[in-house]
């Protein structure tokens, strides 16, 4: 059990350098796909494999969710768009990944001072989540066309999940159906501003985004 | 009755959806309103029934923000009346540029407009953080059509950086939600469920360190949506670029309910015994607002974003409030109703401005009192409401910050807060007198607008009730401050 | 101490060598539907260019004709310091995994001084370009060995490497799998290999290490080819120790499962030259960084 909780956590890894590097909006898309089915299973690894109703239909829900429906609707809007590459962000590729190699170490060595009250299951879920969250920022930041924010924020959001399922263990049923809900009709309404910023602009370049100022 | 509360408006939303009739569209938005506002009033006398196990009920702090939320709502959907039927419906020149636009489908605007009061209303009434934090995310989807109604570019661009800072924001909010699960989590328990009274009577059996870091992400990820510099960014423009009614509720209304957000944290956290470490992030996050709102109000050329800018300060001003604590959270309180009335008259009264005038430029707008005299008289009046002045309301809620300032010996804060009031003042005086002040131009028309009364009306109303509020405060109202502050924990 | 058994380890190394290039060589050759150079087309090319004269620029000096004998020696030292199969290292000592790095360095430095001493700009833009990509690849190497370090408590490479064991790839799996990844990334930039450099190319603009020995001739170049023939030996080593975990006891069963492993290692090799395409030198730092990153996590993630 151990075993595998700690390989999704470094497939996490992974999949957060992969995202930072590359430049292909299609590959990152596919990748946050990836991220959300991996985060899919961890609530059942982390209850030991044990089937219980309300945590397969939960696993469920997120992997339809995070795996199918958020990459369809931004397929469709990567369709539209002029451009398949993320132009030449303000943090290079090369430095944006050095940059996340030196997030992960600190991650790592902060996550060792914080206080649990519980022994947890393995002792990468707390920084890697922690990672993840950073990289989603990073992303969103350091990015240009609206469509890697968007993906910024899913990866962000997975970020903050996989620290809520490591740590906070049952949360009410409805809540986590309304923060997925929640998520998804904002990812459904940002994919609908891309449509219109593509439209509108002929491009999805957030930088030149600047007519209103100060 | 929560559940009439809550239901209301998305009936009304749905409706809007399948009418196709406008007029009918807008009467079901004014009886929504309507309806909504009389729940509201009869909820101040009967008890509301508690549902779901206690993750719905109307306390205190709950049914202040609920009721200056129906109220504005109530001013705004007959404003939107007027408004709606003012907007023609071809293409139309974007006032800054050489572009055309059109406007968003009104089945859309009105749709959004109530789902928007709905989770509003959803905000003002959860007791459970998991369910505030999923009403908070839905204010800013229900909202983001709103600023995007006169669709161009700018509007899109508003749009999008709302959407985007607001949601990151509200996801760094989750963030701080779990870290308050852990800090409620008995060794050994399920995962301890966060709600407010809960959480409250455990109060000391909190550990400390994890509530601190709670309550600073509550205090990033809700004041960014409640507009606390520096991660108010999204603001100016989105509050600029929508539609006048739009900008209102949100100064008004939605700016109150991110903020109710942080209070809830607040009242854990006293519980706790560590209200003196979130009162020094509050002063922090107020002081900086209102300096830096102070910074971009001096020489603002597009008068709408100067209205921002002074909803950010006045936001700054609540946070400075309740940080002070004692005297100055009622005084807080207070002034979170003042301040919502004041800026939506102010606001209606720009969207009157601009529908007459057709720019957005505080240069090109002279001689308001002649054009247009009421609108005029009603633009002074909703400056001399929003710097200050008696006998309007702000006054006398801004007075009773400073007092309990003062009474606490920090005089430092005092004179700073103050000084920046007088930069802001002198900042936006010039704007506003020499708008309303000036040469007739006979070009312009200002009585030919359809459903007029529907616009004039409402600032009007909501004028009187600034001034009166000024001048006396109804006991049942003034008792409801006092206990919600003592709940905050102000005394 | 030194016994038959230590010396046997780099005899074998000094001997199979170039036999890895001929099998790299015939698996593209095969994938491209040819028939391909014979298996021991090195040794013969070797041969043939020991046996040749040698012509020497007028502008070169005494640090030219040094620079392939001193490459040469670097090889045969670290070929010492590894450990192959069940055979120990001739030479082991605590922290020889640092001196194995830096020798690699210093047969890096004797490579490119000797090719800017022939004063060409040809070479010296070969030279710079080596010297770039080798400073984003020595962190990845090192920290891949220290990562292999951490996991089994060692620090001298013939006590790293026989601690490899079934057990070890169940205890520490992901981080040794990313160690092998970075150190296959290092493999294939080290020893010029597609994605990083083309060894068959001849344009300038794609050339890197080719660049820098086009001026050695005869035995000069006969010796250059036979250190990168051991070069590719050493740093194969690093991977079968990490994927072939057989320490059974048994030296000949190691040895010849190592064995087997280096001629697969080269299969694959001649495989991923097959199926890629040359990155673009741009994208070459980036490649790198990835492998370092990935070292830096096989470290950090235990």
């Amino acid at each position: 059990m151990n075993n595998t909780a700690d390989i999704i956590m470094i497939f996490l890894v992974l999949t957060n350098m992969m995202l930072l590097g590359l430049s292909r909006l299609g590959a990152c898309i596919r990748i946050v796909a990836l991220q959300g089915i991996a985060l899919g299973f961890l609530p059942l690894i982390l209850n030991h494999w044990d089937i219980e109703v309300h945590l397969v239909l939960f696993s469920i829900v997120i992997i339809s969710l995070k795996g199918i429906a958020f990459p369809w609707m931004l397929n469709r809007t990567l369709r539209e768009l002029a451009t398949q590459r993320e132009i030449e962000p303000f943090i290079g590729y090369g430095i944006s990944i050095i940059a996340g190699t030196i997030a992960l170490v600190m991650c790592m060595w902060l996550s060792s001072r914080l206080p649990f009250p519980e022994p947890l299951m393995s002792p990468l879920i707390v920084p890697v989540a922690f990672f993840t969250i950073m990289s989603g920022l990073f992303l969103i930041i350091s990015r240009k066309k609206a469509l890697t924010q968007v993906l910024g924020y899913l990866v962000l959001e997975n970020g903050i999940y996989a620290f809520g399922v490591a740590l906070v263990g049952k949360q009410p049923m409805l809540v986590e159906l309304g923060i997925l809900l929640d998520i998804f009709v904002a990812v459904f309404v940002m994919g609908i501003a891309i449509f219109h910023i593509n439209r509108e602009f002929d491009h999805i370049d957030t930088d030149q985004l600047s007519r209103l100022r100060s | 009755m929560i559940l009439a509360l809550l239901l209301i408006p998305v009936i009304a939303a749905v409706l809007s959806l399948i009418v196709r009739n406008d007029i009918l569209r807008r009467l079901i938005l004014i009886v929504t309103a309507a309806s909504h506002t009389a729940i509201t009033i009869t909820a101040w006398a009967i008890e509301p029934q508690a549902l779901w196990n206690g993750w719905l009920m109307l306390d205190k702090p709950g049914i202040l923000f609920l009721t200056i939320t129906s109220v504005l709502f109530l001013a705004c959907s007959f404003y939107a009346f007027g408004y709606l039927a003012g907007e023609a419906k071809s293409k139309r020149q974007v006032f800054e540029e050489e572009t055309f636009f059109t406007n968003a489908p009104e089945a859309i605007f009105c749709a959004c407009i109530e789902g928007f009061l709905g989770t509003m209303t959803l905000v003002t009434v959860s007791q459970h953080f998991g369910l505030l934090w999923v009403a908070m995310e839905a204010t800013t989807l229900a909202s983001a059509p709103l600023i995007y109604f006169h669709r161009h570019h700018r509007s899109l661009e508003a749009t999008w950086k709302y959407l985007l800072i607001c949601s990151v924001g509200i996801a760094l909010a989750l963030l701080g939600n779990f870290f308050m699960v852990i800090a409620a989590a008995k060794p050994g328990s399920e995962g301890a469920a966060i709600v407010l009274n809960a959480l409250i009577e455990q109060g000391h059996d909190l550990n400390i360190q994890w509530l601190k870091a709670a309550f600073l992400f509550f205090l990033v990820g809700y004041g960014t949506k409640m507009g606390l510099a520096p991660l108010h960014t999204w603001l100016p423009d989105a509050h600029s670029e929508a539609p006048s009614v739009i900008s209102a509720l949100l100064s008004g209304a939605l700016l109150n309910c991110a903020f109710l957000g942080i209070l809830r944290c607040y009242q854990v956290c006293s519980a706790a015994g560590e209200a003196q470490f979130c009162r020094g992030l509050l002063v922090l996050f107020g002081l900086i607002s209102i300096g830096w709102a102070a910074i971009f109000i001096l020489g603002q050329a597009d008068y709408k974003r100067m209205l921002a800018y002074s909803s950010v300060e006045h936001v700054g001003i609540l946070a400075l409030g309740v940080g002070i604590g004692a005297g100055a959270t009622f005084g807080a309180m207070l002034h979170a109703v003042n301040h919502s009335i004041a800026k939506a008259m102010l606001f209606m009264t720009a969207g009157n401005i601009i529908a007459i005038y057709k720019t957005k430029v505080t240069k090109d707008v002279r001689g308001v009192l002649s054009v247009a005299p009421i609108t005029g008289v009603l633009w002074i009046a909703g400056f001399l409401a929003i710097s200050g002045i008696p006998p309007f309301g702000i006054f006398v809620s801004e007075f009773a910050i400073v007092k309990s300032m003062i009474e606490q010996g920090r005089i430092g804060i005092a004179v700073a807060f103050l000084g920046i009031l007088a930069v802001v003042f002198v900042g936006m005086s010039a704007a506003f007198l020499n708008m309303a002040q000036g040469p007739k131009n006979n070009d312009l028309q200002a009585k030919d607008r359809p459903a007029m009364a529907f616009t004039i009306l409402p600032p009007i109303a909501l004028g009187s009730m600034a001034l009166m509020l000024g001048l006396y405060i109804p006991p049942v109202v003034e008792n409801l401050l006092h206990s919600v502050a003592s709940a905050i924990g102000g005394y | 101490m030194m016994t038959p058994l230590k010396f046997f380890n780099p005899v074998l190394g000094l001997v199979i060598a170039p036999f890895l290039l001929g099998i790299i060589n015939r698996t593209k050759a095969v994938f491209a539907g040819r028939t391909g150079q014979p298996l021991f087309q090195p040794y013969y090319d070797i041969w043939k260019l020991l046996r040749k004269g040698a012509v020497y620029s007028r502008m070169t000096s005494w640090v030219f004709r040094a620079g392939p004998v001193l490459g040469l020696a670097v090889a045969l030292t670290a070929m010492l310091l590894m450990p192959f199969g069940g055979l120990p290292a001739a030479i082991s000592f605590k922290g020889d995994l640092i001196l194995f790095v830096y020798l690699f360095g210093l047969w890096r430095f004797f490579t490119v001084i000797s090719a800017m001493d022939t004063g060409s700009s040809f070479e010296g833009m070969g030279a710079s370009r080596e010297v770039t990509f080798s400073a984003f690849s020595e962190p990845a190497l090192l920290i891949g060995l220290a990562a292999i370090a951490k996991c089994t408590g060692y620090i001298s490479l013939t006590q790293m490497f026989s601690s490899v064991v079934p057990e070890l790839w169940l205890r520490s799996g992901p981080a040794l799998v990313l160690a092998g990844v970075a150190l296959l990334i290092v493999f294939l930039a080290e020893n010029c290999r597609i994605p990083v450099d083309d060894p068959n190319t001849h344009l300038e603009l794609t050339m890197i290490h080719e660049v820098m020995v086009l001026d050695h001739g005869g035995p000069d170049f006969g010796l250059i080819l036979y250190s990168a023939a051991l070069k590719m030996w050493l740093l194969g080593q690093i991977l079968i120790g990490i994927v072939v975990p057989i320490h059974s006891g048994n030296i000949w069963l190691d040895t010849s499962a190592a064995i087997v492993g280096m001629l697969l290692l080269a299969v694959v090799v001649g495989i991923i030259e097959s199926s890629m395409a040359r990155l673009r030198l741009l994208h070459v730092p980036q490649l790198l960084i990835g492998a370092t990153t990935l070292s830096v996590l096989a470290l950090v993630l235990r």
